[in-house]
């Protein structure tokens, strides 16, 4: 127990130094559950109004496959259905942040080494950042538990669902930790981190939204998966929760193992020398944001590649939803018959594909305070570069990284879809052009990303809270039934939906407009800003 | 050559064009002060001492001077020009090693060196590899392995390789051992004589009593004292003590001193040049 002293102080230090960070995760998920829980309670009160919205959800494939199946239509149900994907990829974010953050970042920055040189053991910050991480879990799942049981809603289903977001939180603390071990540095390490609650959510979207075509099993394999099978409000499979924690359990001992085995500051892939002198291209502040941009793009480009060809093999099974329901089946021939709800699915997808390659442009728009605020900005901008120059570098991956991204996750669509019904050719371009359709409001958000760090840098990352704000408003905006000047705070919401609707050019240029505004808005800012120290 | 040298240096300090001149600069940080009337001047091809305790403003100013940060009041020209608004031209002019040297995690120490080169608008490559060299660094480490003193010498590296006017070091041996220090004050003599103007910030006053022309010494944001080492070292701390005397006396005024003693009749007589330290502390026991 020697490896574990101190690890009572070091609970302490990092609560302390994430005593905002921690409670308004904490509030903000809880907040959103709750508050969806109340919404279906006060907007669909009768069973009648709740099947028919049960009806469109599960007619959408789109839908189905990002959320999860739908299980019950009780309030419960809904809420449970609704919340629990998002809020479980939101807690694993939530869980890999926090562990990185407490365990590779302090090695990285040298904080560990002024601490391991006190009376604490090796296991100890491991230790006090999964308690930490793992408690937070807990208190989101008891808050979520305490407000559905205050509404009303069901014991049972309630506490499952406040241990669900408890388990996944574990699991993926238990990962980061892993994930902590292995690299040389806390960047690649978050990478990873994150890394593993993206492909978590992967895994059971073509699981869930492939469940007709026999790829059900898959979201077995997704401790976010896992959540969804824990069936809260839907006659609940308590063992369903062992899968966790025995998984939680065998991540945590491979960390600690690892942890034992090699030394502070040094992972387990073992850094290689590089090249001795600067290629020709790293001669500019866009080579070297091209050196720093470039895997991150590759990645998410993968990434968002690979929802595309999920997205893109599910079209076809759309259309058979439409048989066995003649409501529905009117509503869509208004739309242009079977081709039409393929469209409306599409539109919905490359919506989601859009949001997510927004926190691609946001994280890009923030690096150069990232630079900033480590210091490497000072030399860069202590040579003959311009300020501007520097921070366009990097803005250049904001603005033009979303496209690459929603044009290669477009054409992989497009291109699975149209092998799937024999028309390459036709549906490519039509796929793409929806993706395309969405850049405009990519852009209005990294505009503002833009500003925060040109007129307020110490607030730059209120914008992910921005990005939060938009993707709820969208996800939860109709369903919910906010006023509609609410729902036309996002760019998102003025997005002509394509390929259903009609091109409308207007709100396009506008939103484009909007976009240049803010940029430059920032940009003048900057150049006339104090560069933090 | 070493003639055209002293002719250009000699000719300098008759011209005496600041390379750096800052009059009573100011800037705030919210209730903090960071800057309190600060003045400074460099003249060209000297090598000019920034002394200060922690916290006194030296870095503040070299940032006001790299155009990074604006001065709230007072004035301030590099090469006779605005540090911020004439800030991408100047700096085609000098080279900067910061204080807090922070390389990125995944660039090798050799590609930051030619990268800072370039976008300073060229880079000797024959010098660079002879200073490699020099300071015994291995340019193909990624950033995120180099212990702080390889970091340091990466900056140092990068800056020492250019042929620049201007050399702003802030702290820049902070880490060095003192075989790769020696060499470095190596470096800034070969520089001096070479030309060059240095503006370096230090507390290692050994360092700066070797190199440096004159210094500068700040206090909370304001210049205390400014001048050549034989300027600086005045009459200060008389200590009567019995028998005992104590003092220190400015050089052109020992005569005068010694004709005063011997009137009183001298039994023992020990004196020493004033160090820098000695001068240091003076100003700075004052604070606490």
């Amino acid at each position: 127990m020697k490896t574990l002293v101190g690890t009572g102080h070091l609970i302490r230090l990092i609560a302390r130094r994430d005593r905002f960070r921690l409670p308004v995760w904490i509030v903000v998920l809880a907040l959103l559950v709750i508050g969806t829980a109340s919404a279906f309670i006060e907007l669909y009160p009768s069973e009648a109004e709740r099947l028919v919205l049960a009806n469109t959800i599960v007619s959408n494939p789109a839908i189905v496959g990002f959320l999860g199946p739908l299980y019950d239509t009780s309030f419960g149900g809904l809420t449970a259905w609704r919340v629990g994907v998002i809020g479980s990829v939101l807690v694993g974010i939530m869980a890999a942040l926090t562990m990185i953050r407490h365990t590779r970042q302090e090695e990285e920055t040298g904080r560990r080494e002024l601490l391991g040189a006190t009376v604490v053991g090796r296991n100890a910050p491991l230790t006090a950042s999964l308690i930490v991480t793992v408690a937070a879990g807990l208190s989101i799942g008891a808050f979520c538990a305490a407000g559905l049981i205050g509404l009303g809603l069901p014991r049972s289903g309630s506490v499952a669902f406040g241990l669900g977001f408890a388990a996944v939180t574990a699991v993926f603390a238990g990962f980061s930790g892993l994930a902590a071990q292995m690299t040389p540095g806390a960047g690649s390490a978050k990478g990873i981190a994150v890394g593993i609650v993206g492909a978590s959510f992967l895994i059971r979207l073509a699981g869930d939204g492939g469940a007709s075509s026999g790829l059900g099993w898959l979201s077995w394999l997704s401790p976010i998966g896992w959540f969804t099978r824990l069936r809260p409000f839907a006659d609940e499979r308590w063992p369903v929760l062992a899968l966790s924690v025995g998984l939680t359990l065998l991540a945590t001992s491979g960390a600690f193992w690892l942890a034992g085995r090699r030394d502070v500051g040094a992972g387990v892939v073992q850094p290689r020398l590089g090249p001795a002198s600067a290629s020709p291209s790293l001669r500019s502040p866009f080579g070297l944001a091209w050196r720093l941009h470039r895997s991150s793009l590759l990645g998410w480009s993968v990434g968002l590649s690979f929802i595309g060809a999920v997205y893109g093999s599910l079209a076809e099974s759309v259309r058979g939803f439409l048989g066995d329901n003649p409501q529905l089946r009117e509503i869509f021939e208004q739309l242009g018959g079977e081709a039409g709800i393929t469209e409306a699915y599409f539109a919905t997808a490359m919506g989601i594909l859009a949001l997510i390659a927004t926190a691609y442009a946001v994280r890009s728009a923030l690096r150069p305070r990232v630079e900033e605020e480590s210091l490497r900005a000072d030399p860069i901008l202590a040579t003959a570069t311009p300020r501007i120059r520097w921070a366009g570098s990097h803005l250049v991956f904001a603005l033009l990284g979303p496209v690459l991204i929603l044009a290669v996750a477009g054409m992989v669509a497009g291109f699975v879809y149209g092998l799937n019904i024999g028309d390459v050719g036709g549906q490519v371009p039509r796929v793409v052009e929806a993706a395309m359709i969405q850049i405009p409001a990519v852009w209005v958000v990294v505009g503002v990303a833009v500003v925060l760090f040109g007129i307020a840098p110490r607030y730059s990352d209120a914008i992910w809270g921005v990005l939060v704000a938009f993707f709820l408003l969208g996800q939860l905006g109709r369903i919910l039934q906010f006023p509609q000047w609410a729902l036309n705070l996002s760019p998102f919401s003025h997005v002509p939906a394509l390929p259903a609707d009609e091109l409308t050019v207007t709100p396009l240029v506008v939103l484009a407009f909007l976009a240049v505004v803010l940029l430059a808005t920032g940009l003048v800012g900057f150049q006339r800003r104090d560069v933090d120290g | 050559m070493q003639g055209g040298v002293y002719n250009r240096r000699s000719l300098a300090s008759l011209v005496m064009a600041p390379v750096i001149s800052t009059s009573g600069l100011t800037k705030r940080y919210g209730q903090t002060i960071g800057l309190d009337g600060l003045d400074l001047e460099v003249t060209e091809g000297e090598v000019h001492g920034f002394l200060g305790p922690n916290g006194s403003g030296k870095t503040t100013t070299i940032r006001i001077l790299l155009g990074l940060i604006r001065a709230d009041g007072g004035e301030a020209t590099l090469f006779g020009r605005d540090p911020w608004s004439d800030a991408t031209d100047l700096h085609r002019r000098l080279a900067y090693v910061p204080g807090d040297v922070t390389l990125w995690p995944n660039l090798t120490g050799g590609e930051v060196i030619d990268l800072l080169g370039r976008m300073r608008g060229g880079l000797d490559t024959v010098k660079r590899d002879a200073l490699l060299e020099r300071f015994d660094l291995d340019p193909r480490k990624k950033g995120r392995t180099y212990s702080k003193g390889n970091r340091q010498k990466v900056a140092l590296v990068a800056a020492l390789a250019s042929n620049v006017e201007l050399l702003i070091l802030d702290e820049p041996t902070a880490g060095l051992d003192p075989l790769m220090e020696a060499e470095f004050r190596a470096c800034v003599a070969e520089d001096r004589n070479e030309g060059r103007t240095v503006l370096l910030a230090s507390h290692i006053l050994a360092e700066v009593e070797a190199l440096c022309d004159r210094v500068s010494i700040v206090r909370a944001g304001r210049t205390v004292e400014s001048g050549t080492l034989g300027v600086i070292r005045g009459v200060h701390d008389l200590r009567i003590d019995d028998h005992q005397v104590d003092l220190e006396v400015d050089s052109d005024q020992i005569g005068e001193v010694l004709t005063h003693l011997t009137r009183l009749g001298v039994v023992n007589l020990a004196s020493h040049p004033p160090t820098l330290e000695e001068l240091f502390m003076r100003h700075y026991r004052d604070e606490t």
